[in-house]
């Protein structure tokens, strides 16, 4: 039963029930839709950024906790931020969540984004953690539609 | 509540006894397995038959001279008569060993389509056809310019019968239905509409891949054209499926795909084709896949439909009645004719996370779409979660299944 509160963390059921940057953004500069095919899970993201700077991001969509809660996180994590930090960020979160589950953890990269390590005890979810992630490159690249399955 | 008395004479123990894979535990809880409409367990007869013949008989089939191909020719065929026999075809020559049910689908879309079907004809399906047999028909529309119709379906999930009959037409060439929704558990009247289809000239195609391990299958009494199930949801290998077509049908459609085995002579100039159903079956086939099926199909006889599905109604009604009595759970799919499926989801909870929580009680369900997308658009969902029964569930699957639903909502809170 451990595993299952590791990863539904109350961290975790907050953001799902209440997500934070949830809805639409007038003014994005920059935008992707993430889907994962497989469970059904959908969002989209929306940027507002300025020179390097991430003005606003918000997120909408569908999906189960662990991907709601992912984006929502991801949102605050990166608001305000600089793109290069967003992306130092991405780096950090990719590994955690492929690190194996024996070994520790670098949560002075991942901070508060740390509560997504329970995910690695439970491989079908991996995607669900990192689609807004995967959606967030995405939309910082220029594409419009990422996909994880 | 009472567990149904109807159960009295299916010694369920004993069945469970005959399915190894069913004997164990799963994050440390004895498995309760409700996937069953995406696959069902094997029982031991299965594996055995599958071993056997690899142990003693493994030779290619249909040009050995030799005592180890003719005995793995005659398995292959005597699977082809146990195949016949159990969907009550007329010969052996309808019986078309594939891999799956998209194949024989997609032999029928391909073959038979590219032949029958020309711009402006219509192909009619339903609204909770699997992707299987919604995709092939599309392609094949593209290809020739038909119309794709779809019938609807109400709130239920049962079939409107009436739109049915309006979208049929002259132009019908094609109807392609469901006989059981593997998203909802609807079953579909496809004896009655397969008579309606044929009233305006249409061939009909019957996809029985859910039906035919919960009732017994009569392609005669049907009348259907063309009859389509896979050989891993009637508790036999994956990798075996079969296509039935009438013989008549099957004689007038070109092969599919060409190879060795399917031909009658070969020259760089021409090939002639051999007889059926070998038209249809080109190169080395899945060898021990129609033996294990045979070993399955003898085994649900042995059992008896009447009594698998006596079992599985009287346990489809027991578990309405108690997942439906769970406060922020709705059933997905109430028709009134139903078998095996309850399709669910639950308030504010996402069917991902029910299907991970549920899994760490022991407890196999699906979650997800089930393949059939346009279903979901139906009701307004991403997803549900879905258990599935078979002929190896109990009441006591149930009850626990229940129980790891209230721990979801517990967990989730």
């Amino acid at each position: 039963m451990s595993d299952l509160t590791e990863l539904y963390q109350e961290v975790i059921l907050d953001h799902n029930r209440r997500p934070r940057n949830f809805g639409a953004l007038a003014d994005a500069t920059h935008r992707a839709n993430g889907h994962n095919p497989l469970c059904g899970d959908k969002l989209t993201l929306a940027l507002h950024i300025e020179g390097d700077r991430i003005i606003n991001v918000m997120f909408d969509g569908s999906g189960c906790a662990i991907s709601k809660a992912s984006a929502s996180l991801m949102t605050d994590a990166i608001k305000g931020h600089t793109v290069a930090e967003a992306e130092t960020l991405f780096d950090a979160f990719h590994l955690m969540v492929t690190t194996p589950i024996s070994d520790p953890i670098d949560e002075s990269q991942i901070g508060k984004l740390a509560v997504f390590s329970g995910v690695r005890e439970f491989p079908a979810r991996v995607k669900c953690a990192s689609l807004a992630w995967h959606t967030l490159k995405a939309a910082l690249s220029g594409a419009q539609v990422a996909k994880t399955e | 509540m009472a567990a149904p008395g109807a159960l009295a004479t299916f010694d369920v123990a004993a069945i469970r006894s005959q399915f190894p894979a069913l004997d164990q535990l799963v994050h440390g809880k004895p498995l309760v397995y409700l996937d069953n409409a995406a696959t069902t367990q094997k029982p031991q007869v299965v594996i055995d038959a599958i071993r056997r013949y690899y142990e003693h008989d493994n030779a290619n089939i249909h040009r050995g001279v030799h005592a180890l191909s003719e005995r793995a020719s005659k398995m292959y065929e005597d699977a082809r008569e146990d195949v016949r026999a159990f969907i009550n075809a007329r010969s052996t020559t309808e019986v078309v060993f594939t891999r799956n049910t998209t194949e024989g689908i997609n032999i029928v879309a391909c073959a038979w389509g590219d032949e029958n079907v020309a711009a402006g004809d219509e192909i009619l399906i339903t609204a909770m056809e699997h992707h299987s047999n919604i995709v092939p028909w599309q392609q094949l529309c593209k290809r020739s310019g038909a119309i794709l119709k779809v019938a609807p379906i109400d709130d239920r999930g049962a079939l409107i019968v009436e739109a049915f009959e309006q979208l049929l037409g002259p132009r019908t060439k094609m109807v392609a239905m469901t006989q059981l929704s593997n998203a909802l558990g609807t079953v579909v009247p496809v004896a009655e509409l397969t008579t309606k289809a044929h009233a305006v000239g249409a061939t009909v195609l019957v996809d029985g891949s859910q039906a035919a391990y919960h009732f017994a299958t009569d392609v005669q009494a049907l009348n259907c054209d063309f009859f389509v199930f896979t050989g891993h949801k009637v508790y036999g290998p994956t990798g075996i499926g079969v296509l039935y077509g009438k013989e008549a049908i099957l004689e007038a459609t070109p092969p599919f795909m060409g190879g060795g085995d399917m031909i009658g002579s070969v020259t760089f100039e021409e090939s002639t084709w051999n007889v059926l159903p070998y038209k249809f079956e080109a190169g080395t086939p899945h060898i021990s896949g129609p033996i294990g099926l045979a070993a399955a199909i003898r085994f649900v006889r042995g059992i008896g439909f009447d009594s698998i599905h006596a079992h599985e109604s009287a346990l489809l009604a027991y578990a309405t009645e108690r997942i439906s009595a769970m406060p922020g759970v709705t059933i997905i799919g109430t028709a009134p004719v139903k078998a095996s499926v309850i399709s669910f989801v639950m308030d504010g909870i996402h069917p991902h996370d029910i299907g991970t929580i549920v899994d760490r009680e022991g407890v196999a369900v699906r979650t997800g779409h089930h393949c059939a997308q346009p279903v979901m658009d139906r009701f307004g969902i991403p997803a549900t979660a879905r258990a599935s029964l078979a002929m190896y569930n109990t009441t006591a699957d149930i009850d626990t299944l229940v129980r790891a639903l209230a721990r979801v909502q517990e967990v989730m809170g």
